[in-house]
């Protein structure tokens, strides 16, 4: 090996004379260069290791790799083999090898020199050590412990901050962090109104108790947790999710600690008699995609949909890269390939198939829909009413379990019944007698000999015939309905259209007792010995099927004769002129004497088909033996029943026991048929949302370690176990979701706190303490305040995990009220200001902008919560790249669903709202847990001319014309309206020159200042002068176009 | 990664300085003409320069790509592959020593038998090359000598979703950025007026209801939202919001500008951020914007001899023969990355009359988009590829009629074709089995063949990475080797 001894000399010459300065730090200074270009082939996958040399223990550093030279000697860099390797000039010897295109810097192997020659101390990697708190440095006047910190910090890079902002750039900067959106006229006007030294705190304590905070708050952990309204993949169909989005929101308004919004949600299925609230919770873990497509390989997909959870739940609480291991050990962190399948193993066992429905068929691959477990879910006008149905649920499984005791007594009582309803009868239909028939339509109805009725005279368009009878008395169980063929109707057919054919569009019967209560009757089926194809007769109950549901079953009939379907025979073909019957089967109804029996026979669906010649008959039979024709089981029951009992035997015995079973009187029977019937009622009741849930199985699904990631092939069996890194399960907590849900917020877990903290930095800094917010694994970055950072973690879980006391200690310190000035020397020394040299200045989340454009101009429906709505989008915004799915054929909703916020807007996953992606949203198809912020030509197009901004724009200027004041006066107004701010003299010149010049060229042209005025849906004032009106909404627009606008300052 | 992205295009100080110059001038002189701002702002000053440091590499053979995108996959053995002899093999099943125990789609892996069914097409050797082409593409086959047609892709996704994110991201997964956006992130853009990844679309009319395409197809990922194609659409605003409001004259836009640029810079004067200045200049190109795409829309003053070059189809908007004009037209104002995707071929009954229906959409179009950019000698600089996502089964799916089948979906082998910058013309690359079923030479995969375009483009894959959740990523995972075959 060739090294250049001079220039190791040199290194270790440099090395010594920079020592003075702070000691090497491994984690701050050397593991960011091993990670980076060592630990792929020297780290933690011993699958990949190269040499046989790690590199990430002194250990194993010391012991060296095939070679047997030590890679590291604590104190000699000159005989490490580590820095002959690094400094070889050998292209076959040099680390990190070319092909890895990693090159270390001069500096970088300086440091590694030194930090050997200091004696090459390894820490744990920080993220992983508990983080403890340190003493706050001395506090700077009027700043908190962040300011502690921050100062200390600053002062080491030789920066200061900023004097405080003004105050209503303060207050807009929070009401827009804290709620997204701009502070109100009144609450600005309070806060500048108010002296007192605590005006602050009492202005954040306003934000954080206002019901918008919560929406702001959930649109970033929509985020997190992918939510969307549609199913994701090729036919991207509809769920129902949003009642999650509305747990969300309450759970943040009513400030839910940390540590049981995190159990919640991923677990609070399994806490002890979970609240409804707890189980919706479970929702963030099935706001994954699920793939239906057809041919999918359900093994396969389901594998996916855990992995999906593992990697969500790894990025939102531990900010790990999970997904690394799936397929080799971790290349940068202490996590095996076995480990990640122990942790797959706590989100495998949800009692779910992982994909889609069936192809083709299912209601949800096509149609859309949740996939189970769901849990059915109550508006609060639904809830007294699903009570009252539970309740009687839950005495029908009672009544049911008790139905069983008392059967010898109840086969007794039907076959009593029986008797009575069989004596003297020689068969099971009987015709009614002493009927009359009336038809409303004016034809006339003769009763023939046979006891049929034959319409004649006129044919009416649409014909509803009333028959009228007295009812028989004893069990009602059917209707039985013949119709005939007779010489006198046209074709010589059965119906009375001029081809010879019906149809029947519905029929009723109504039962009226002697003292005139009437009794509707229910229609449980339907059957005919033919029905013509597309009309049959089933069509007449369908929807009515359920007993209590006649009230939707008449509609169901009153929609099915608009909609042109009903019972027909055929009688416009030759062969079909033939006798038919049509049988309903009842509800069983007992009948007193003195009844009445009122049938109804509606053909309203075609012109002039009306049945022509039609008999009626009832039965007592059981319903199980009514039938269209008089069964042998009918009249082998009939001979049993009649028989004398002690003459029976066994074997008839038996048989009768058997019949009685099948009856809908059997207490078994009548007991389940009516609980089936209230869970129907259950599952129809109006105001029942269903949402996808997590559910677990009683008997954990096997998990097994797969080799490179493939379902289909799994190789070592693995228990659930959590990483060897991180802290064990605490003592006593279940190894399930559960425990590992208390486990990221048991207070030991090193990176929950830390990670939360970070993330509410970033919210309200731009830049999170750890930059890389999304990985705090080895590769990440270093803190910029390591410090500051573990004493908000620690903080933060020793005070209840409070997610605003938090928010509202951020805000309250120096560093965050100071002013976004920034001078060409600290762009220099600081440019992406992580020192906090000044005020935090971005631009505003994509929801945030639109919202603000809402609520400026007055258009905002502040309404919190609900289902999703359908704002102004582009044309075709769902079909210009798919025909499939119910996703299709976008129509924008009119009136409040074009001005709710945009937390709102209805999510469809391979096709985003548009305005929000070029803003930089996520697309929600993943996990993500940071957004860009991007700055674009389509940004400007967008806020220039999308409908909701030209609109926006014109209903601010329609308030402003409504102040009052001169032209200068209300130009001051729409700015501080826009900005929150006093517009400076010159700022109000510019606008005032524009302005002016368009009053001019609208008086000119009129039409255009119509046109101008007709974008959006929103009324245009009949009072206001069109002119001035178009050319004050160019004003708004330029103001709502403004950087200041989009940006929180 | 604090995500503070300057621009779009790629600003330089000297586009900066011509701004605030401008900004300048228009105070003091009270307004200029658009002419002048056109002196002032000469195109060249807007030559993006990459994000990614050090691309390329080496001397691209291809500056720009045209990928023609046929989704929902063709079928090889209709179309590139001719396999003559499975006639004799005709609805017999297919061998197990062939299906070597393979996993199927859900679709057909029920079946009972899986009866081979031969081409119903006619195969005939075309120019010096003799590449072999199907009587259903005869103006592809017309251009034989351009192309360079791989025989022997394969992938690892069996499903469409999965497997066109695979071809475009190189991840089955939702989450990465597309190929488009790599190239823009690594090359940057040459165009001063014009979006650097275009992407349009269009439905075939041999399956009219199929395949939906997603967002993410053309999407950034985890890289800069700046590098996501910008959609010609096919419906409404071909360019979304690129429109003024009714109402509103350009002069009155102009001068809003005007007011917005004159705002912000007093404002960039009281704080000093240099995010300020980027927005003023990307005002700007928003305003030519609106300028540049209509003018790229306008086929007015296209002869009709180059009009008859991509068939009748061409006067209809959003059909794929007019937006292979619309590529070419592109390609001349040097956007990076133009991407058309067809959809359509996803062919799992029916395939004979469907498959007529998709080479009726796309053959002649295609090969007039090849003459046209090779008369105009973009062909030198361009690259185009052309293919689906995976390839079909030998097999029928469903019943096999003497005029009637139908193919299910097969990962283990399928034809791309490319042509232009850089690859060999007239040649094969790979070889399939007798069943085209298994490759048995030189197999490609994904990977591969994203590496292969990257090389072609000037960029060593290995070394296009991006640094997302501590890990540096590339397009081709850590796979892919560049396929020295297909380069010429």
């Amino acid at each position: 090996m060739r090294v250049r001894r001079s220039s190791l000399l040199v290194l270790l010459a440099a090395a010594s004379a920079v020592l003075a300065e702070d000691r090497v730090e491994f984690n701050r200074d050397i593991r960011p260069i091993f990670s980076d270009t060592c630990y792929a082939c020297h780290g933690p996958d011993e699958a990949k290791m190269k040499g046989k040399l790690r590199l990430d223990s002194l250990e194993a550093a010391r012991r060296g790799g095939k070679s047997g030279d030590p890679a590291i000697v604590p104190g000699y860099p000159e005989r490490s083999a580590v820095m002959k390797r690094l400094l070889t000039t050998d292209a076959d010897d040099h680390m990190p090898p070319a092909e890895f295109h990693k090159v270390l810097s001069k500096e970088q192997i300086e440091l590694v020199a030194r930090w050997i020659k200091e004696g090459a101390v390894y820490q744990g990697h920080w993220a992983f050590q508990t983080p403890k708190k340190s003493a706050v440095p001395a506090i700077p006047a009027g700043g908190n412990a962040i300011d502690g910190f921050v100062a200390q910090t600053r002062a080491a890079k030789g920066l200061s901050g900023t004097p405080e902002a003004p105050r209503t750039t303060l207050l807009r900067r929070a009401a827009l962090d804290l709620t997204g959106l701009p502070p109100t006229e009144a609450d600005l006007a309070a806060f500048l109104a108010d002296t007192s030294p605590d005006a602050w705190s009492k202005a954040l304590d306003r934000l954080l108790a206002s019901p918008h905070y919560g929406e702001r708050m959930a649109a970033q952990w929509l985020d997190f947790a992918r939510y969307a309204d549609s199913n994701g993949f090729q036919s991207d169909t509809t769920r129902t999710m949003w009642p999650w989005r509305d747990w969300v929101i309450r759970a943040y308004n009513a400030n839910k600690p940390f540590d049981a919004f995190t159990i919640e949600q991923l677990a609070g299925d399994l806490l002890p008699n979970p609240t409804e609230d707890q189980i919706v919770a479970t929702g963030f873990n099935r706001n994954h995609r699920l793939n239906g497509e057809g041919g999918r390989i359900v093994a396969e997909w389901a594998v996916e949909t855990v992995i999906d959870r593992v990697e969500t739940t790894g990025s939102t609480w531990m900010a790990l890269t999970m997904n690394c291991c799936r397929c080799h050990d971790h290349k940068y962190d202490p996590i095996s390939q076995k480990e990640f399948y122990q942790f797959f193993a706590y989100f495998n066992s949800n009692d779910e198939t992982g994909v889609l429905g069936e192809f083709g068929g299912a209601a949800s691959t096509r149609k859309g829909g949740n996939t189970a477990p769901t849990y059915t879910f109550a508006t609060p006008a639904a809830k007294a009413r699903l009570a009252e149905v539970e309740k009687a649920i839950a005495e029908a499984e009672l009544a049911a379990k008790a139905a069983t005791k008392n059967v010898a007594a109840a086969q007794g009582a039907w076959e009593r019944k029986l008797r009575q309803g069989f004596a003297g009868k020689t068969t099971t239909w009987a015709a009614l007698t002493g009927a009359q028939a009336i038809s409303k339509g004016g034809a006339t109805l003769k009763q023939q000999a046979d006891g049929s009725w034959l319409a004649g005279g006129t044919n009416p368009d649409k014909d509803v015939y009333t028959v009228t009878a007295p009812a028989p008395v004893g069990e009602l169980t059917g209707l039985l309905l013949e119709v005939m063929p007779d010489a006198s109707l046209p074709t010589q057919s059965l119906g009375r259209a001029p081809n010879g054919n019906f149809v029947l569009s519905g029929v009723d019967a109504i039962l009226t007792l002697a003292d005139g209560k009437k009794v509707e009757l229910d229609f449980v089926d339907a059957q005919a010995d033919f029905s013509q194809e597309g009309w049959p007769i089933k069509s007449l109950v369908e929807g009515g099927l359920a007993t209590k549901a006649a009230k939707g079953a008449k509609k169901a009939q009153a929609a099915r004769a608009k909609n042109g379907t009903g019972w027909a025979i055929g009688g416009n073909v030759a062969e079909n002129r033939t006798p038919r019957k049509g049988l309903f089967v009842l509800t069983p109804t007992a009948v007193p004497a003195g009844a009445t029996l009122t049938i109804t026979l509606r053909c309203e669906t075609l012109a002039n088909h009306n049945v022509g010649r039609f008999r009626l008959s009832t039965t007592g039979l059981p319903a199980s033996l009514v039938s269209l024709k008089d069964t042998p089981q009918a009249t082998e029951l009939r001979a049993l029943i009649l028989k004398d009992p002690a003459k029976r035997t066994a074997d008839e015995r038996k048989a009768l026991a058997k019949a009685f079973s099948e009856s809908p009187e059997h207490p078994k029977r009548s007991a389940d048929a009516h609980l089936a019937s209230l869970q129907n009622t259950k599952n129809m009741l109006p105001g029942l949302i269903d949402v996808m849930v997590m559910k677990e199985l009683s008997q954990p699904k096997d998990a097994f370690v797969l080799d490179r990631g493939e379902y289909d092939k799994p190789s070592v069996k693995v228990e659930r176990k959590l990483p060897a890194v991180l802290p064990p399960l605490p003592p006593g907590e279940p190894n399930n979701r559960l425990g590992f849900a208390r486990w990221l917020v048991s207070g030991q877990h090193p990176l929950t706190a830390r990670v939360w903290v970070n993330r509410a930095w970033e919210n309200f800094f731009g830049t999170g303490l750890v930059k890389t917010s999304e990985n705090f694994g080895s590769q990440a970055e270093w803190p910029s305040h390591p410090e500051l950072l573990d004493w908000l973690a620690v903080d933060f879980a020793e005070n209840g995990w409070d997610m605003k006391r938090l928010q509202k200690l951020i805000l309250m310190s120096q560093a965050y009220r100071q002013s976004t000035v920034v001078t060409p020397e600290k762009l220099e020394k600081d440019p992406e200001n992580r020192w906090i040299s000044r005020g935090p200045r971005f631009r505003l989340p994509a929801e945030t902008i639109r919202d603000q454009a809402l609520a400026v101009s007055g258009l905002l429906v502040p309404k919190v919560g609900g289902v999703s709505v359908k704002p102004y989008m582009p044309e075709a915004v769902w079909d210009e790249t798919s025909v499939y799915g119910d996703m299709r054929n976008y129509k924008a909703d009119t009136g409040e669903g074009l001005y709710r916020r945009s937390l709102y807007t209805i999510w469809k996953r391979t096709a985003a709202p548009p305005s929000m992606l070029l803003f930089d949203s996520a697309t929600r198809e993943v996990c993500t847990v940071k957004r860009f912020r991007s700055n674009t030509p389509m940004q400007a197009l967008s806020l220039l001319n999308e409908v909701t901004f030209v609109e926006a724009s014109r209903k601010l200027a329609e308030l402003t014309l409504r102040q009052t004041g001169t032209t200068d006066q209300r130009l001051a107004w729409a700015f501080q309206r826009v900005t929150s701010r006093p517009g400076t003299p010159a700022e109000l010149a510019v606008l005032r020159k524009g302005l002016d010049r368009r009053l001019t060229a609208y008086a000119a042209d009129l039409p255009a200042a119509k046109k101008l005025l007709a974008n959006g849906q929103s009324a245009v004032p009949t009072d206001l002068d069109p002119a001035q009106l178009a050319a004050w909404t160019v004003t708004a627009n330029v103001l709502l176009n403004l950087d200041e606008t989009v940006t929180r300052e | 990664m604090n995500c503070n992205d300057r621009d779009f295009f790629g600003l330089d100080d000297a586009t900066r300085l011509a701004l605030s110059r401008r900004t300048f001038l228009k105070r003091s002189a009270g307004g200029i003409g658009l002419a002048a701002l056109g002196s002032i702002l000469a195109p060249t000053a807007f030559a993006g320069k990459p994000e990614a440091p050090g691309f390329p590499n080496f001397t691209p053979k291809a500056k720009k790509i045209i990928y023609l995108f046929q989704s929902g996959a063709p079928s090889q053995m209709d179309l590139f592959d001719p396999k003559p002899g499975m006639d004799k093999f005709r609805a017999q099943d297919l061998p197990a020593s062939i299906r070597q125990g393979q996993r199927l789609t859900t679709m057909t892996s029920g079946q009972k038998s899986f009866p081979v069914a031969p081409s119903i097409f006619k195969f005939k050797q075309h120019g010096q090359s003799g590449l072999w082409f199907s009587e259903v593409m005869p103006h592809m086959a017309g251009k034989a000598d351009e192309w360079c047609m791989v025989r022997s892709m394969f992938t690892e996704a069996i499903n469409h979703d999965p497997a066109i994110t695979f071809m475009q991201t190189g991840s089955q997964l939702a989450g990465r950025p597309s190929i488009g956006s790599w190239a823009s992130y690594g090359l940057g853009s040459e165009n001063d007026n014009l979006p650097n990844y275009v992407v349009m679309s269009s439905f075939g009319s041999g399956r009219p209801d199929d395949q939906p395409l997603y967002d993410r197809l053309w999407g950034a990922g985890f890289l800069p939202s700046k590098h996501q194609g910008v959609k010609l659409r096919n419906k409404g605003e071909r360019v979304l919001y690129l429109k003024d409001p009714e109402g509103m004259s350009r002069d009155i836009r102009r001068e809003s500008l005007d007011e917005i640029s004159a705002l912000n810079q007093q404002r960039h004067g009281v704080l000093g951020d240099p995010e300020i200045q980027t927005r003023i200049a990307q005002y700007e190109l928003a305003f030519r914007m609106q300028t540049s795409v209509p003018d790229l829309l306008d086929f007015s003053k296209e002869p009709q001899h180059v009009l008859d070059l991509y068939g009748p189809d061409v006067k209809r908007p959003g059909s794929y023969a007019s937006n292979c004009l619309l590529a070419r037209r592109l390609c001349e104002r040097d956007v990076r990355f133009v991407q058309l995707f067809h959809m359509g071929w996803d062919h799992h009954g029916g395939l004979p009359k469907a498959l007529r229906g998709q080479c009726n959409d796309t053959d002649q179009a295609t090969a007039g988009l090849l003459t046209d950019l090779k008369q105009r000698g973009l062909l030198d600089d361009t690259l185009i590829v052309w293919g689906g996502e995976f390839g079909r089964t030998i097999y029928s799916q469903g019943a096999l009629t003497e005029t009637n089948y139908g193919r299910d979906h097969h990962p283990r082998c399928f034809t791309v074709l490319m042509a232009g910058a850089g690859v060999k013309k007239g040649h094969v690359v790979g070889e399939t089995d007798d069943f085209c079923y298994n490759i048995v030479k030189d197999p490609i995969h994904v990977h591969d063949l994203n590496a292969t375009i990257m090389h072609l483009m000037g960029v060593e894959h290995t070394r296009l990475t991006y640094r997302y959740q501590g890990r540096d990523f590339r397009l081709t995972d850590i796979h892919g080797e560049v396929v020295k075959k297909v380069i010429a």
